[in-house]
């Protein structure tokens, strides 16, 4: 009885909802250790607006523009897996609300295609 | 603390989410056919509206990544107490000094 008590209140690793869990997780430390080096790059304007189209044309190299395809992703999929985080705390308890992780997945996916589409 | 510090990240989350979508929506609307500084700076310079925009958008940021990076940093690292939570200030700090000189360098 106490053992199956224990094992009921364990985080199950096979349920979509701790995937999200991680992925939300990951996704927050990637964008965090990302910003200051965004808002640095922005800052080379205070040198002329020649510093910033030096660094913009260092990020026409097809491995910034993978990793920029990635942080809109990142930043799309921590957006709604983070409302779903808000949803779940704050609105009237509905279920564990499992569709926004595949809406979520499904809106970064899209998200990362429309930037691909538009730098192509 | 830990009360305050979860209010705060949720409030936070509460404010960035809204703006997180147009800031999104701008990048996927501005990057088509590349980006120069003129056309980021022909947008944002002597735009009131864009400056708060942005100005709320890095002060909601820097609430709420480091109580999001110190959460993470407790449950899945040996590293807490007051060196985790200096370290999480300065990185508040960080945050809000290069953001909010980004906001101004784009601005003015």
């Amino acid at each position: 009885m106490i053992a199956g008590a224990t094992r009921s209140v364990r985080p199950d690793r096979r349920h979509w909802g701790f995937a999200a869990f991680v992925v939300h997780r990951v996704s927050g430390i990637v964008l965090a250790l990302f910003l200051p080096a965004h808002f640095l790059t922005l800052g080379l304007v205070l040198e002329g607006a020649g510093s910033l189209d030096g660094f913009l044309a260092f990020a026409e190299l097809p491995l910034v523009k993978a990793s920029e395809w990635a942080l809109v992703s990142l930043l799309t999929i921590h957006l709604v897996f983070g409302l779903r985080v808000l949803t779940l705390e704050f609105l009237p308890w509905r279920g564990a609300r499992k569709h926004w992780i595949g809406w979520g997945a499904g809106l970064a996916l899209a998200a990362g295609a429309v930037f691909l589409f538009g730098v192509a | 603390m830990e009360t305050r510090l979860f209010a705060l990240q949720r409030l936070s989350a509460m404010l960035l989410a809204p703006l997180v979508l147009v800031h999104l929506a701008l990048i996927l609307y501005a990057v088509r056919g590349g980006l120069t500084a003129e056309e980021i700076l022909g947008r944002t310079q002597g735009s009131v509206g864009w400056a708060l925009f942005y100005g709320l958008f890095v002060l909601a940021a820097a609430v709420h990544a480091p109580i999001g990076v110190r959460n993470v940093l407790r449950e899945w690292s040996a590293w807490r107490g007051t060196s985790l939570d200096g370290a999480m200030l300065l990185l508040a700090a960080l945050l809000m000094a290069t953001g909010l000189r980004a906001v101004w360098a784009v601005v003015t």
